[in-house]
């Protein structure tokens, strides 16, 4: 297992709001969770991410109890997360925006930046704007490119469908399959559009206030009758 | 030159230094701090202390000055800057009235009475009086610029706008926020600190009023206007609002008003500063406009 989520638990006060999850992603892996508002996939995310103290539980990364670590050195071990609404830098360029996203590995950007702007040649385009200019679905191909600029070997996605047109939405799914596909990134996708997500995806986990009620591979997911009435429209 | 004139640019540029620090602190790294004029006041005593009782000369003694300004700002930064906008602002406010307090209780810093006969800055044995230390205060200044010109363009200039602009998505890109606020804090009181050496030997006699909390709130006010967080805004604001007590001196009791004034109006009118993002004055603004007319 790459990472590996063991018993998680995160509470925001006296609430708990992850009531002791497992789960795993396997390296090459694209696994989704899904689930409604306020399952608490977003509050997964941020904790695998480091971004959220937990209550209990453990996560390993590599063999490694990562539980203790704080964002920053989660992501020098190579763990990057494309946030909700994108959260880009606003008040810089574009440039620096993906320059962010190799912060302490100076060499990486110039290497990456081709296969970043073929992949995203908008960016290109827009490389000296603030990122304040860009509209909602160039922000959120600058936040994935900003991600990716720094070759993860894990890639965390919070809600990546939200606020995009369903156009964009299907554009940005297909960077993230390819992505997984032809080079191999390992991604966890957390989504409240459940067919989008696991139509790319190889396994999945169903969270349902704070528990995993379901979990399987694609296939079994997307033909479990639960699944189909609350997720999938029947 | 006039006198009056060097003696009223002298004590722009030392602003203009102070600002440029509280720029890096509140403009590129954004956070809050209304404590500064502390940080002038303790390089101003250091410096004083050192060149009068221990009978340092000036060099040594602005070397080590700006030394203890960056150690005391650390060891201010390190627990400040774990609170965040309104606790970091009354927090810094703290640390200004201490200092003050210490420097205007405390015997050995001279008490009420301040430190006198601090001696004039040399440079190669020749003692430099108006003109010439005007020249220095200038130079030093330039200095100031260029560090900041290259602390913005460097990783931790970005690393520290990123921690400005959402420290969250910061971290999660290997920031470690503590460390690039601290890393903003401890430059922008060195700054600061460069500032109150040069005004230790311009008046030759300093006390603990000069760095009151209302200096931390001019300082503030020449950063706002000016424009936060950009390369000439400090400067800009340091000689206006410089020049404009000089020039409406009938108003000098309402200094402080006048002050309460701009900030307020810059606020809700020019957020970013006469040189901010969307002003009219603002340079990209001008070349944008240019370039629109050109096609």
């Amino acid at each position: 297992m790459l990472l590996e989520a063991k018993d998680l638990r995160v509470s925001y006060g006296d609430i708990e709001a992850v009531h002791g999850i497992s789960f795993g992603i396997d390296s090459g892996e694209l696994v989704s969770i899904i689930g409604a508002n306020g399952a608490g996939k977003t509050t997964t995310l941020r904790a695998l991410m480091g971004l959220q103290p937990m209550k209990g539980g453990s996560v390993i990364f590599e063999g490694r109890d990562i539980t203790g670590l704080p964002a920053h050195k989660r992501a020098a071990l190579g763990i990057r997360m494309v946030q909700e609404r994108a959260r880009c830098f606003p008040q810089l360029t574009v440039y620096e925006n993906l320059q962010m996203g190799v912060y302490g590995m100076r060499s990486k950007l110039a290497a990456q930046l081709d296969g970043i702007y073929e992949l995203f040649p908008i960016l290109k385009e827009r490389s000296k704007q603030f990122a304040t200019t860009l509209s909602g679905g160039e922000q959120q191909q600058l936040a994935i490119a900003r991600a990716l600029v720094s070759e993860p070997r894990l890639l965390l996605v919070d809600e990546v469908s939200m606020g995009l047109m369903p156009k964009l939405t299907e554009q940005v799914f297909e960077v993230l399959h390819r992505l997984n596909e032809e080079r191999g990134i390992t991604i966890l996708l957390v989504e409240q559009n459940a067919l989008a997500s696991l139509k790319i995806s190889k396994r999945g986990y169903v969270l349902e206030t704070g528990d995993i009620k379901i979990s399987g591979t694609q296939q079994e997911l997307i033909t479990d009758p639960r699944v189909r009435e609350a997720y999938l429209g029947g | 030159m006039n006198s009056y004139i060097v003696n009223v640019g002298t004590l722009i540029i030392i602003q203009a230094i102070a600002a440029y620090g509280l720029n890096i602190i509140v403009g590129n790294a954004g956070q809050i701090s209304l404590g500064h004029a502390a940080f002038v006041g303790i390089g101003a005593y250091s410096a004083a202390m050192l060149t009068t009782a221990a009978e340092l000369s000036f060099w040594p003694s602005l070397v080590i000055s700006v030394l203890i300004v960056g150690v005391i700002g650390l060891l201010c930064g390190l627990p400040s800057l774990r609170v965040r906008e309104d606790f970091l602002a009354i927090t810094t406010i703290g640390i200004n009235f201490i200092v003050v307090a210490v420097f205007q209780y405390t015997p050995f810093f001279g008490g009420a009475l301040g430190i006198g006969g601090i001696p004039r800055a040399t440079i190669f044995g020749t003692v430099l009086k108006d003109n010439g230390f005007f020249a220095l205060c200038l130079a030093a200044l330039v200095i100031v610029m260029i560090l900041c010109r290259l602390f913005t363009r460097s990783w931790t200039g970005l690393s520290c706008f990123a921690i400005r602009e959402d420290e969250t998505a910061a971290s999660s890109m290997g920031v470690s926020p503590v460390r690039a606020k601290l890393i903003a804090f401890v430059l922008g009181t060195m700054a600061a600190g460069l500032a109150g050496v040069l005004y230790s030997h311009f008046m030759r006699f300093i006390n603990a009023d000069s760095f009151s909390f209302t200096f931390s709130v001019t300082l503030l006010s020449i950063v706002v206007a000016g424009g936060l967080g950009t390369f000439w805004g400090p400067l800009l604001g340091a000689v206006i609002l410089g020049i404009l007590p000089e020039v409406f001196r009938p108003l000098v009791d309402y200094r402080m008003f006048l002050y309460a004034a701009i900030l307020l109006l810059m606020i809700r009118f020019m957020p970013g500063g006469l040189l901010g993002g969307s002003t009219m004055l603002s340079v990209k603004n001008l070349m944008k406009k240019n370039r629109g007319g050109a096609k």
